[in-house]
């Protein structure tokens, strides 16, 4: 007896959505073992990550808080991946719009309009395009990779950010902590309600996700984008231009980042840190690839890897665990929807005897 | 039964299922030692299948395999060439960077020194003909003279058969009969050749058994020597080919002129263009004839506008009221001008394989497009549901992923994408590759129709059969540089062959007087 995988004449439409949630499952699984290997009560483990971040209102409007950067990321990641621009960097780009947007915050003060906030989240936009730009003009003009500037770019970015709070925008009255003052209470992202940290954040990124389904399925621009993705030479043929798709993916990806960095920076943070970025470009494309790269499907995975930072988070308070496993169980997931995703184009085979034996 | 009378191949009952299709049901075939066997067959009859089964790179679900009269099992190729079998592969497996005898070597027992090697490949080189320097390096030689480096690195294992799949189809005519007169040697001499075709003059020409194959099924056992083509097309498809009716067209305006065209190759396996001039009038079709690897694929890019680099003024085109020189107009600039083009890749080029019929006709045609870019999905699923019909696409509907399509029906969809836009200008590469007989007289149909309407067509091809069908004039591509034209009415097979390796020069007067 064998197991085989057999090539499938056409990809299964039911496994492209079933195998997200066969990869959470794994994930699952390999998580309860994590946990028994390390001493601790898997049932009260799953608890933090899977029950925790969804029991009380409130805690709906904490996870909503992660998801909504995530979301807005992954909308700009999901434009790149289908048309072939394989931008990692967002999580430059979300330092750099937080910078921007941090940057104008402090130029507030008690008496500026509450409209500085528009100022604010276009600062954040335009940071993270300029951070892009860098990544299309290399690759537009020079041929390089863009996977590769788009990564380092991320580190230039993150110590960009340290000398910024080291320097020119650290808190005179800060007691020489690498930090900016707290922003003014005018430049705050509004939130939705009182006792919640909802901010309108969440409604900008249904908007965009929404914008995005539109631009994706019902325009030719957005048909002309996914082709170059699909089939260059089918996008040549057709006369679609390469240079335009790649910079319409850097500018949408650049900008949505941005925003989701000014988001955050006036919002939940409320000033400039070394500890703005928490990862979130990076855990972006994880959403983006299990949310299947849809629209629809990345709200979804963006609430879902929220939950996996909460529970990381709720497993080093209550657990004693290292916080890191949130890094592990979005690494799991990853690489078990990877896998999983093998079932799209072959299916598993049990043979008893693979070839009936000549007499 | 002594063992000089066994079959070198017996197959019988080989039936192999694949999810959706039974590619060979219940196929039995003998192949006798000093045997040309011919396996004849339409794309997607299980040729394909039934020789990997052979060769050991897959496994029959049911049916035995007898190699001179001893049952076996061919778990993989190399226990295939070990009983004997060797293949020659319609794509070549040669390393264009290696020479000619270190690809030999490669496939060798690593036992022989490259000196030897090289000695064993000019020792079978002369004594089949075989004129083929061991030096060089792959990149250098002719598609024609990659093939023989493919049949020698398979004769240097003294195969007792011989599998050549499709091996006219990169060859001049002349070559062809090179290539006829070794095997024809190779069979005299004991070895048993499996013969995969779907020409049938070739087959007629050269086999003196046959087994076609139709639907999976075996439809028919014959000698092809005692058959016609008409005979022989009907145990295939099971109908005789309509004939195409040429109907006496007077030529209109000129459509469409190359002048000197020079285009330097943008990749290392590319090819120059030199000086390519040509014209094409409205109401005629134009024929590329070629080799492919000659400069067409350059050709066809600078003239679809896939490739911007070619001077304005090299290339122009003609509407009923203005010259446009379009040598640097995009593809969607000249669609504007009426220009249309089927590219002969279909999957990956002509058409993106995971999207629906519906959202590829949003490739090269607007209609249903409106303001802001906005698709009216209705309208663009009615108007792929039309082509279907009118170009009898089988197809599941418009929702249909390009991918799920057979070849013939996919590039039936593609040409009715474009003859749909009723074009002034039309140009086909390869308009009939790896389609089925039925469909390509049907397209061949609409190409003549089209010319009929009115339209200008240039074609580009290999299967000058099909060039002598439906062209008015000829031009023949070699090396990067194009013949002048001919008529079909004047121009003959052989005349054609010369041209196709480059010898035109006795006609190259012409040239310069059309130029004028």
């Amino acid at each position: 007896m064998s197991l085989k995988l057999e090539a499938r004449s056409q990809s299964s439409t039911l496994w492209t959505y079933a195998s997200p949630l066969l990869a959470l499952v794994i994930t699952v699984v390999i998580g309860v073992c994590l946990f028994m290997l390390l001493g601790k009560d898997p049932v009260r483990g799953l608890q933090m990550f899977f029950w925790e971040p969804i029991r009380s209102g409130y805690a709906w409007g904490e996870l909503m808080v992660k998801a909504t950067p995530l979301l807005i990321i992954a909308l700009g990641l999901a434009v790149c991946f289908r048309s072939n621009v394989w931008n990692i960097g967002a999580e430059g780009q979300f330092i750099m719009g937080a910078l921007a947007a941090g940057a104008v915050a402090l130029l507030a003060d008690k008496d500026t309009s509450r409209a500085i906030v528009v100022v604010v989240m276009l600062a954040g936009i335009l940071g993270g395009i300029v951070w892009a730009c860098i990544v299309g003009m290399l690759r537009d003009k020079f041929n390089a990779n863009e996977i590769l500037v788009s990564l380092m770019l991320v580190y230039v970015a993150d110590s960009l950010l340290g000398y910024m709070v080291n320097g020119p925008l650290k808190d005179p009255n800060g007691f020489n902590f690498p930090q900016s003052k707290t922003f003014e209470w005018v430049t705050q992202i509004p939130r939705l309600f009182s006792g919640s940290r909802m901010s309108i954040g969440l409604p900008i990124a249904l908007a965009l996700a929404a914008a995005l389904w539109v631009f994706l399925f019902r325009t030719r621009a957005g048909f002309a984008q996914q082709v170059g993705g699909l089939a260059p030479a089918a996008a040549r043929y057709a006369g679609f231009s390469s240079r335009k798709a790649l910079w319409t993916a850097l500018l949408i990806s650049g900008g949505a980042a941005g925003l989701a960095g000014a988001l955050e920076v006036a919002g939940p943070i409320g000033q400039l840190t070394p500890y703005v970025p928490a990862g979130y470009g990076f855990a972006a494309i994880i959403v983006a690839f299990v949310g299947r790269l849809h629209p629809v499907g990345m709200i979804f995975s963006a609430i879902l890897m929220s939950m996996f930072y909460i529970g990381g988070e709720l497993a080093q308070s209550r657990l004693g665990l290292p916080k890191s496993i949130t890094g592990v169980f979005q690494g799991l997931l990853l690489f078990s929807l990877l896998a999983c995703d093998t079932l799209l184009t072959y299916r598993v085979v049990w043979r008893i005897k693979p070839v009936q034996r000549a007499p | 039964m002594s063992v000089n009378s066994a079959p070198r191949l017996q197959l019988s009952g080989i039936t192999k299922r694949y999810a959706s299709v039974v590619a060979n049901d219940d196929v039995s075939l003998t192949v006798m030692p000093g045997e040309i066997h011919a396996l004849l067959g339409e794309n997607g009859a299980g040729k394909s299948t039934l020789v990997k089964i052979i060769y050991g790179s897959v496994k029959p679900d049911v049916g035995t395999i007898k190699f001179n009269g001893n049952a076996v099992q061919i778990r993989n190729p190399q226990e295939a060439r070990e009983l004997g079998i060797s293949m020659v592969f319609q794509h070549f497996s040669l390393f264009d960077t290696l020479t000619v005898a270190e690809n030999v070597w490669l496939g060798l027992d690593k036992k022989l020194k490259l000196q030897e090697v090289t000695q064993r490949i000019n020792e079978k080189a002369t004594e089949y003909g075989l004129d083929i320097d061991p030096q060089r390096p792959i990149h250098t030689l002719s598609v024609g003279q990659m093939q023989r480096v493919e049949i020698i690195r398979a004769l240097l294992s003294a195969p007792q058969l011989l599998i050549l799949d499709e091996p006219t189809s990169v060859l001049t005519p002349q070559a062809v009969e090179k290539l006829f007169a070794v095997l024809k040697k190779l069979a005299a001499q004991g070895c048993s050749i499996l013969y995969i075709s779907h020409k049938l003059h070739e087959i007629r020409k050269l086999c003196t058994a046959c087994t076609v194959l139709r639907a999976g099924k075996v439809s028919g056992h014959c000698n092809p020597q005692t058959q016609s083509n008409a005979s022989l097309s009907r145990m295939m498809i099971g109908t005789e080919p309509p004939t195409l009716k040429h109907n006496d067209v007077s030529k209109g305006g000129i459509r469409l002129q190359v002048h000197q065209l020079t285009l330097a190759r943008d990749n290392q396996f590319g090819i120059n263009l030199e000086q390519i001039s040509l014209h094409v009038y409205a109401g005629e079709v134009v024929g590329i004839a070629g080799v492919s690897g000659n400069g067409q694929k350059e050709l066809m890019y600078a003239l679809s506008g896939e490739d911007t680099r070619a001077d304005a003024d090299a290339i122009r085109v003609f509407t009923h009221n203005a010259a446009h020189s379009v040598g640097k107009y995009t593809p969607t600039q000249r669609r504007a001008l009426g220009l249309q083009f089927v590219p002969e890749e279909r999957l990956g080029r002509g058409a993106v394989p995971n999207l629906s019929l519906a959202q590829n006709l949003l490739l090269t045609r607007f209609n249903a497009v409106g303001k802001y870019g906005w698709i009216r999905v209705n309208d663009l699923k009615n108007h792929a549901s039309r082509i279907i019909a009118n170009f009898k696409v089988k197809s599941s509907g418009a929702n249909a992923s390009a991918k799920s399509l057979s070849g013939g029906n996919l590039q039936k969809f593609i040409m009715g994408r474009e003859i749909d836009a009723a074009p002034q200008f039309l140009i086909v590469s390869q308009p009939t590759w790896g389609v089925d007989v039925g469909a390509a007289a049907q397209i061949r149909a609409a190409i003549l129709a089209l010319r009929d309407a009115g339209c200008a067509v240039l074609v580009v091809s290999e299967e000058l059969e099909e060039l002598f069908e439906i062209c008015d004039r000829l031009h023949v591509m070699a090396n990067g540089r194009i013949s002048p034209s001919i008529d079909r009415a004047t121009a003959s097979v052989s005349l054609i062959g010369e041209w196709m390796s480059g010898l035109w020069s006795n006609h190259e007067t012409a040239v310069t007087e059309q130029a004028t």
